[in-house]
């Protein structure tokens, strides 16, 4: 089985939980023996593991042809892409994109970020996919998120291959019901087209079946997983007397940071021992450094601004609580590892993760009594720290990509059946 | 002759409200009414009163042949009196018929037989007390909440003065043995044990509807069948069940009640009888002793104690309510100690269960743990707030002694001076 993927991104590059997602689930495939991944990504940085599954990058596909030496094609991008597979590539220059603007080479610059003219880039991404369409050889086409949708359309329009795709997100997440009309057209063309259409919850299934009129019959919901931490045990937690509770994630409205300001408000009315930490950056920091200093709890809430790689771990690690009030959050990877360092969560019941946590404490986001309750419960109650985190911790490591990757497969095999 | 013996049991736990931890030391009242009522007249309606209606006409149209047995919780007489007293008066009724005994359990329907042996004996005693009040009689037969059972909690049963008590049909404790028999405890012989036939009761309470249990529809006839073709030295045959399959797990709709109506006719036609657990400990000689190191209950596939007592949260609560116990029996507080009661049934535990937290209100658990947790936290307060906890038991047992015989005391001082004074003036008088 030969899979096509078009992804945004991929580790260790990675901008937000889609890259994370793409190479969980990927690696998780790839236990497969017969499965062959080919992953197509904007702009590859030359270090991301090809161990398990090989990397295109899309700028260094031509899609325009111009005569260059094989020499010079190695001093130029030698390092992501062999020389011979661009002037293999380049046979599969089939339309004229004279339009688009192209370097010597005849790629296209690709930032591979979130940039002004992402519109653009899509389309341009486009171009690249009926390149790769025309020359590759592969069973199934797989799209990442909206921005990839045209280019799995396009490919599956050439190729005749049957063509899936994931939703690990739509615009009705981001944007708390305030809709972009073109980001939800490029979406519903996208789900349109497809033989299939995998979501992370069911939460976002029912979106994709309500919102996008899709086929209920056509959506499965393939739950993430998480990677195991290899070294979980390296966290420790120092001891201190006061407890830590830690929000973690940007600072913005769909993560709902002002309720868990509101409930740890609350708390502090009742007990005194017990610290909170915002951690993160984001549109809504400053009104949240203004509602922090306007309920007068400044002296027992903190903010610690962007943190990444270990010190993310390391925060969980540190705290005695978790919390994610998310208004509106497709799946959520954050808690499960929390969870993975045995620390205790509080999730809302808007998260996609819900749906297979059980060890967890879910509440409504905007319910900030029943949060400050669970907070107020964890930190004081040491049988129910214990509890949640022993079972959570046994929980989250039983969900594992592989299982996910099995799913998948049975809906590509389903898929290239019924074409 | 072979004989059944019917019991049917009512418990339903005095629900607790959301309690969110701000109220703590504010609000002192943890109950949900409406859900409580609502609950209570749901069963009321659906399976209590036509239950009984139609176990009078039993007992009537077979002149009294036909006998069974109630076990009621104090809680739950408590609810059926404030929500629905016409099921009392109906139970009354069925007690003067003679054919039917009530049994005694613990009143709160707690697991105090395992973790408080003292405060079981006055549970057990207080609900001998409700049943004797409401029906005339007392009981002389137990049963444990859950059925729990060892052989300790035998013995205690036994001090108290019952000579027959019920338990569970239990793999591991019975091994070959049949439960068509009557059994002792393994050393103090005179306590007599009947097991329940767990899979005759189950028949009905569970599968009597159940289209593809395989011995759908169900009969009285076909059931009486079963009963008879059991071998022929077994004397009795025990059907035990929640009154609740009656109506509520096995509707009217299903014919559940044409169904009972029907077993007095059959049984008689098979010369089977009915009898009450106390007749039965009386008349059968044991079959053998039963040893139960460990307690056992009627629930799960492993008819142990780990619904409301296998994880982290269960033991935390129960170790936390009962390490109070001692000094809620000094309080005299009169709501301070029904809360005691209520807080303690074991449904509340049952509730925590990750496994099976059967007829829960909670989302989860760990709601139950906490809704749980805050409610007993604020009666920990009153608890506190009656005699602090920097002086010890003992200490505050001698104090407590003290005030209350000061008045006796003073009594008995005064007359002594009253003599003294007297003895003087006659003294004076004579001179």
């Amino acid at each position: 089985m030969k899979a096509l993927m078009f992804g945004w991104e991929f580790p260790p590059h990675i901008l937000g939980g889609l890259g994370t997602a793409s190479y969980g689930l990927t690696r998780g495939m790839s236990m497969q023996h017969d499965m062959e991944i080919t992953f197509v990504i904007p702009k590859p940085h030359g270090d991301e593991d090809q161990s398990f599954l090989k990397i295109v990058g899309a700028c260094n596909v031509p899609v325009v042809w111009k005569d260059n030496d094989w020499e010079y094609i190695n001093q130029r991008i030698g390092k992501t892409m062999h020389p011979d597979e661009y002037f293999w590539l380049r046979n599969g220059i089939k339309y004229n994109f004279n339009r688009i603007h192209t370097n010597d080479l005849g790629c296209i610059d690709f930032s591979g970020r979130y940039p002004d003219n992402l519109i653009e880039e899509i389309s341009n991404y486009e171009a690249v996919a009926s390149v790769l369409a025309h020359q590759m050889d592969f069973d199934i086409i797989h799209s990442h998120d909206w921005l990839t949708y045209p280019a799995g359309v396009f490919a599956k329009q050439i190729s005749g291959k049957p063509l899936v795709i994931h939703v690990h997100a739509t615009d009705f997440d981001r944007s708390r019901g305030q809709v972009n009309p073109t980001v939800y057209g490029i979406e519903k063309r996208g789900m349109d087209a497809a033989d299939h259409i995998m979501t992370v919850s069911e939460l976002t299934r029912r979106i994709v079946i309500e919102k996008y009129h899709q086929h209920p019959d056509k959506v499965t919901t393939v739950h993430n997983a998480v990677d195991a931490v290899p070294d979980a045990h390296t966290f420790t937690k120092t001891p201190r007397k006061d407890k830590v509770v830690t929000f973690l994630g940007r600072i913005t409205m769909q993560k709902g940071p002002e309720y868990f300001v509101e409930a740890a408000h609350k708390v502090l009315q009742k007990t005194k021992d017990v610290r909170f930490v915002m951690a993160g950056s984001g549109d809504m920091m400053a009104a949240m450094v203004d509602l922090v200093a306007k309920r007068r709890i400044a002296d027992k809430f903190h903010f610690t601004g962007f943190l990444k790689g270990r010190q993310v771990h390391e925060m969980l690690a540190e705290s005695d609580v978790y919390i994610m009030p998310s208004v509106s959050e497709p799946f959520g990877i954050s808690p499960l590892e929390a969870m993975q360092v045995g620390t205790p969560t509080i999730i809302s019941k808007q998260s996609g993760c819900a749906e297979i946590l059980t060890h967890a404490i879910k509440t409504d986001y905007w319910d900030i009594d029943a949060m400050a309750d669970a907070i107020y419960a964890i930190v004081k109650n040491p049988a129910m720290h214990k509890s949640l985190q022993d079972l959570g911790r046994d929980e989250v490591n039983n969900i594992r990509w592989e299982d996910a990757g099995l799913k998948v497969r049975g809906i590509y095999d389903r898929a290239i059946h019924r074409s | 002759m072979k004989n059944i013996c019917f019991y049917f049991q009512i418990h339903q736990p005095l629900r607790l409200k959301r309690y969110r931890f701000f109220e703590i030391g504010h609000d002192h009242y943890y109950y949900d009414d409406f859900q409580n009522e609502e609950r209570m007249k749901t069963l009321v309606e659906q399976s209590y009163i036509p239950a009984n209606r139609t176990i009078l006409e039993m007992i009537r149209s077979s002149n009294g042949k036909f006998k069974c047995t109630f076990s009621i919780s104090g809680i739950a007489l408590e609810q059926l009196e404030q929500y629905a007293p016409e099921v009392i008066d109906s139970f009354k009724e069925l007690a003067k018929t003679g054919s039917v005994e009530f049994l005694a359990e613990p009143y709160a329907h707690s697991i105090s037989s395992i973790f408080d042996a003292n405060e079981f004996e006055l549970q057990v005693k207080m609900h001998a007390d409700k049943i004797e009040s409401l029906f005339g009689k007392k009981p002389t037969a137990f049963r444990n909440a859950e059925l729990i059972y060892s052989d300790k909690i035998g013995e205690i049963v036994s001090k108290m003065g019952y000579k027959t008590m019920l338990i569970d049909e239990a793999r591991h404790i019975m091994g070959w043995k049949s439960p068509n028999f009557v059994y002792n405890h393994s050393y103090v012989h005179k306590l007599k044990l009947l097991i329940r036939n767990s899979r005759l009761s189950d028949d009905i309470s569970f599968r009597f509807s159940d289209q593809n249990s395989g011995n759908f529809p169900l009969t009285a006839d076909k059931f009486i069948g079963w009963v008879k073709s059991s071998p022929e030295n077994e004397e009795i045959t025990n059907i035990w069940m929640g009154y609740e399959a009656l109506g509520m797990y096995q509707k009217a709709e299903s014919g559940i009640f044409e169904f009972l109506k029907a077993l007095p006719y059959h049984a008689m036609e098979q010369q089977i009888s009915f009898i009450f657990p106390t007749e039965a400990g009386k008349k059968f000689e044991s079959a053998g002793t039963i040893s139960c190191p460990y307690p056992i209950s009627w629930s799960g596939h492993e008819k142990d104690l780990s619904f409301w007592t296998g994880n982290d949260l269960q033991q935390e609560a129960l170790n936390k309510l009962y390490a109070v116990s001692e000094r809620v029996h000094m309080c005299s507080d009169k709501p301070l100690q029904r809360d005691w009661l209520m807080l303690q049934s074991t449904d509340h535990f049952r509730y925590m269960s990750h496994r099976d937290a059967n007829g829960t209100h909670f989302e989860s658990p760990y709601e139950a743990f906490m809704n749980y947790m805050n409610v007993l936290a604020d009666f920990l307060e009153r608890v506190e707030a009656q005699y602090p906890t920097t002086i010890e038991n003992e200490e505050l047992n001698e104090l407590l002694k003290t005030i209350n015989h000061q008045e006796k005391e003073i009594e008995s001082l005064e007359n002594e001076l009253q003599k003294v004074k007297a003895k003087k003036v006659k003294v004076a008088v004579e001179k």
